[in-house]
């Protein structure tokens, strides 16, 4: 078990690592001189030159490389070229709206995904599961950048419940929060139901029904312990993206997180930026896909206590 | 008599759309006494499953039951709600299943999937509902029993689990204990410890049991009285000793005709033409009568009644009408199966002994296939599964050699091994003077065509989007035997026609077959390069008695016509009986004895050899021996036990066996075992 634990958390330190190397290559991807592109045509010579020495572009790649990597792990990032401030204390004050819609359309994702998966399940085929699943497709289809506005036309323009966009206070949180979890929840309805579909039909459940169970325990106790192992793997994986940042979401409402950070600092070519922006979601993401495979292990006695 | 514990009346049920149904049950009559052991019998797709749900009320969504009346002494079970109805479950009636691997939630400990039966039932406080667990677990003879039930089921053996759950329908003392092919799933030996387990819980406790189940040696030795079903209905009801004597109807006499048996391998095994008819017509005469060999006119036009023919002996045919037949007299003779006593010996003749010590055909010797284990992130190697760990065996032109032994012994393993299906980590198997260990692909395939292998489920060994006539056809194409597609399909054609099918049956799916016909058509695929040698991996086990004495003597003939050779891998020793010529034991990797059929099968010299034998449940009683007890389940291969592999579960081991492995003694021109007891007493 101790064993298994260190393996993965290895393997996710070579992960890192890669990471970390791909996005340090980033910039040298960029086609033709990084330097010129940041500043754009007609710059001086003189000012590409200060530049490149900023970045420090001017010494050996694998120098670059081992400085590069000496600052990450004293979490120094650079300074941004747009806001003239060091990079981690742009990123520190996008991180908290983040994690706060991602939280917010997660939870709002699972409470409707749970119970319409589990009543769709239990009454298959019937208007409940034609009515659940019409709207997981739905709501599977639908762009963000199409609800979003739809909902700020709706609640905000015509009935003025809440704001447009920006962040104060928290009625301001209800329409993305909404937009992100409508997605979420459909996708995770649809799991939800073919998951505690497929445990319904396992043997051991006809075992809990031969005890004289009630019903309610059957499912509870019986059903949804199993039922959730699949379903904790795709919220582990939603949640990884989310906290990526909901680029298009974070737009549409000028929600000052990590995705409308990445957005502007692409615009402004503000490299430092983008390289520790990606850096930051590719590393939550993987952050969040570990804890999920090792709480899955946790959960499941099988896995746990090996085959 | 006295009163029934339970009382079923034309109990009726139904599946799928209400329209158009499926009578899975169809009018059913029965009555289980206080404390006795009722077995209800009959072939897959009979509703004898479906009968046991619809007591329980636990049918499948799609089901309902239309009609009918099933009493539990005086409580009308399909009148109650459904909340009164779970009292009963797990209460008054309990029942345990044919799967213990899938019949408990693997997330959940044993203790507590146990505790909670306890809880509902009795209503006692959490330390009273631990002691109960314990004591129940106990009571099922689980050894440590507070350890184990703080495990999960995937940590338990499949002996154990079946164990689990029986502790568990326990729980709420059931006066109706109903077990669905408890032991179906179980290897013979545990299958012997868990039957004796419910005798004596059914002592202690005084239960009935409604026993399920297809294997008429199970109801031989552990029922009082037994129904056979058919098509939805009961066509008899016989005490268990009178039934095996006197089977009153044409279906359970060809039942038992069909078993195969030592007796019976000199002759064909009797089979049942024609199958199960559909569940969703409108019967106007006797189920059967399609497919019976005393069928009269009356048979297809009216409905036989209930006959009752001796004290509690009754059938639902024709032939006890005395208006109806006057041949009753006759037909009650007629002996079935011809169950005498004579020994093997005089069956197997000195003529097929004879021809049999020639050069053999092909040779393993000290075959072994090991997996190694990796651990850690490395992957490192830290031990071995010795999955088959020194066997030796010969297989010889127009034989049968039987490869004996309990699941996980390694049998199909070793089989696999002599194909070069699985690449032997040691050993030698030669086969016409040529090693065939080490060969490289290419050099492998021309002999490929001499070696076949017909797998056990005829349902998953077939591609499913591959025409019957390309299955067929594939290993000619492979091996470049016949590349015109016309001259492929002709013999396709004359394959099909060999093992008894239409050829027209080269142009359907899969699917559209039944098992029987699957595996016909999975031998007919492996026939069709001209094999000389068929690795044949318990080709029955998956199929009903009427329809495995069918492929066996489609076996047997295409042996006599073709002069084939069999390793056949098996867990039935029935079969082996019927169909083998020489016998190896396989236990843990190893064989520990080999010899002639009947050398092995009536005198026995290696203790797991006896002990296998007498756990298998027999029909006559005068052949019954007493059960050796085995204790515990086969250990791990990748740890098997000191010396001699079985001295841990001997009942004879002594001083010498946990320190060396026994060599193998020579005791007859074709008889080796491995076992000090009999290094000693020679």
């Amino acid at each position: 078990m101790l064993e298994r634990l260190l393996a993965r958390l290895g393997a996710s330190l070579m992960v890192v690592w890669g990471v970390c190397t791909l996005v340090f290559l980033l910039i040298h991807l960029v086609p033709g001189d990084p330097v010129a592109v940041m500043l754009g045509e007609g710059a001086r010579p003189a000012d590409q030159l200060a530049l490149r020495a900023a970045l420090g572009l001017d010494r050996p790649l694998a120098v670059q490389y081992l400085d590069y990597l000496a600052r990450l792990a004293h979490l120094d990032f650079g300074t941004s070229l747009h806001a003239q401030r060091p990079v981690a204390a742009v990123l520190a004050e996008r991180v908290g709206p983040t994690l706060q819609l991602a939280i917010a359309a997660l939870t709002l994702g699972i409470m409707v995904a749970v119970p319409m998966g589990v009543l769709a399940a239990q009454h298959r085929g019937g208007l409940i599961d034609r009515g659940a699943m019409g709207f997981s497709m739905l709501g599977a289809a639908i762009p963000n950048f199409w609800l979003g506005p739809i909902l700020i036309l709706v609640f905000s323009l015509w009935l003025g419940w809440t704001p447009v966009s920006g962040r104060e206070g928290a009625a301001s949180l209800i329409l993305p929060a909404v937009t992100l979890g409508t997605g979420l929840a459909a996708i995770l309805a649809r799991m939800v139901r073919s998951s505690v579909l497929e445990v319904l039909g396992e043997d051991y459940m006809r075992t809990a029904r031969a005890k004289g169970l009630s019903p309610a325990a059957v499912l509870w106790r019986h059903a949804l312990r199993n039922a959730w192992l699949p379903v904790l793997t795709l919220i582990g994986i939603q949640f990884g993206a989310l906290l990526g940042g909901a680029v298009v979401t974070e737009t549409v409402f000028a929600w000052p997180g990590l995705g409308s950070l990445l957005i502007e600092a692409i615009q402004t070519r503000d490299y430092p930026v983008v390289q520790a922006a990606v850096l930051l979601i590719s590393l939550s993401y993987l952050a969040v896909n570990t804890a999920t495979d090792l709480l899955y292990v946790a959960v499941d006695p099988r896995v746990r206590l090996g085959q | 008599m006295p009163d029934p514990l339970i009382q079923v009346q034309s109990l009726t049920t139904q599946l799928g759309d209400p329209s158009h149904p499926l009578r899975v049950v169809d009018g059913l009559d029965l009555h289980i006494q206080a404390g006795e052991t009722f077995a209800l019998l009959g072939e897959s797709g009979c509703g004898k499953s479906m009968t046991a749900l619809s007591l329980m009320r636990l049918l499948p969504p799609s089901g309902r039951i239309a009609a009918g009346v099933v009493r539990l002494r005086d409580t009308d079970l399909l009148r109650l709600t459904e909340a009164e109805m779970r009292k009963i479950r797990g209460g008054r009636m309990g029942m345990i299943f044919q799967e213990p691997q899938t019949s408990l939630n693997p997330v959940l400990t044993v203790g507590d999937q146990i505790a909670e039966a306890v809880r509902i039932h009795e209503g006692r406080s959490r330390a009273q509902v631990a002691g109960r667990v314990v004591e129940l677990l106990r009571a099922v003879g689980i050894p440590d029993p507070e350890q184990r039930a703080k495990e999960f089921p995937h940590q338990l053996s499949g002996g154990m689990k079946q164990r689990v759950m029986i502790a568990m329908a326990l729980a709420g003392d059931p006066e109706l204990l109903i077990a669905d092919e408890p032991t179906t799933a179980l290897d013979v030996t545990i299958q012997a410890q868990v039957l004796r387990l419910l005798k004596d819980l059914q002592r202690q406790t005084g239960m009935a049991v409604l026993l399920i189940t297809h294997d008429l040696g199970v109801v031989a030795e552990t029922a009082d009285r037994l129904a056979v079903m058919y098509a939805g209905h009961i066509v008899e009801t016989a005490p268990v000793a009178d039934f095996f004597a006197n089977p009153a109807h044409p279906y359970s006499r060809k039942l038992l005709e069909s078993l195969p048996a030592a007796e019976k391998r000199s002759g064909r095994l009797a089979v049942i033409p024609g199958r199960v008819p559909r569940l969703d017509a409108v019967f106007h005469g006797c189920r059967f009568a399609e497919r019976c060999a005393s069928v009269m006119d009356v048979c297809r036009t009216r409905t036989p009644a209930w006959l009752e023919i001796a004290n509690g002996h009754g059938a639902r045919c024709f032939l006890w009408d005395s208006e109806v037949a006057g041949e009753v007299a006759k037909a009650a003779e007629t002996p079935h199966g011809a169950v005498g006593t004579a020994s093997l010996s005089s069956a197997t003749t000195d003529a097929a002994r004879s021809d049999e010590r020639g050069a053999p055909l092909l040779s393993a010797q000290g075959l072994q296939v090991h997996f190694p284990i990796h651990h850690g992130v490395l992957r490192r190697v830290v031990g071995h599964v010795r999955a088959v760990d020194g066997v030796s065996i010969e297989l010889r032109e127009g034989r049968t050699l039987a490869l004996v032994g309990e699941s996980g012994c390694g049998k199909t393993t070793a089989g696999k091994g002599i194909l070069q299906l699985i690449q032997p980590t040691g050993g030698s198997v030669r086969y016409r003077d040529q090693e065939l260990i080490g060969l490289s692909n290419r050099r492998m395939r021309p002999f490929r065509k001499d070696l076949q292998i017909v797998f056990q489920d005829p349902f998953a060994s077939m591609n499913p989007r591959m025409l019957v006539g390309d299955v067929i056809g594939e290993g000619l194409q492979a091996l470049g035997i016949a590349k015109r597609r016309a001259d492929r399909m002709r013999r396709v054609a004359e394959l099909l026609d060999l093992v008894g099918m239409d050829p027209e049956a080269a142009r359907r799916y899969p699917h559209e077959f039944s098992g029987g016909q699957r595996q016909r058509i999975c031998i007919a695929r492996a026939l069709a390069v001209e094999p000389r040698i068929i690795v044949c991996d318990e080709p029955t086990s998956a199929l009903d008695v009427s329809v495995q004495a069918q492929i066996l003597n489609l076996l047997k003939d295409l042996q006599a016509r073709l002069g084939l050779a069999y390793l056949f891998i098996t867990h039935d020793l029935s079969v082996v009986a019927y169909l083998a010529h020489e016998v190896a034991v396989m236990y843990l990797g190893r064989v520990v004895e080999r010899g002639q059929v009947d050398e092995i099968l009536d005198d026995p010299r290696h203790p797991y050899t006896s002990a296998l034998l007498s756990a298998v449940p027999v029909v006559e009683q005068d052949k019954r021996r007493n059960v050796i007890r085995l204790d515990g389940d086969m250990p791990s291969p990748s740890h098997p036990p000191s010396g001699c592999y079985f001295h841990p579960r001997c009942p004879q081991s002594f001083e010498r066996c946990p320190h060396s492995y026994p060599e193998e003694a020579r005791l007859s021109e074709t008889r080796v075992v491995s076992c000090h007891l009999t290094a000693e007493t020679r």
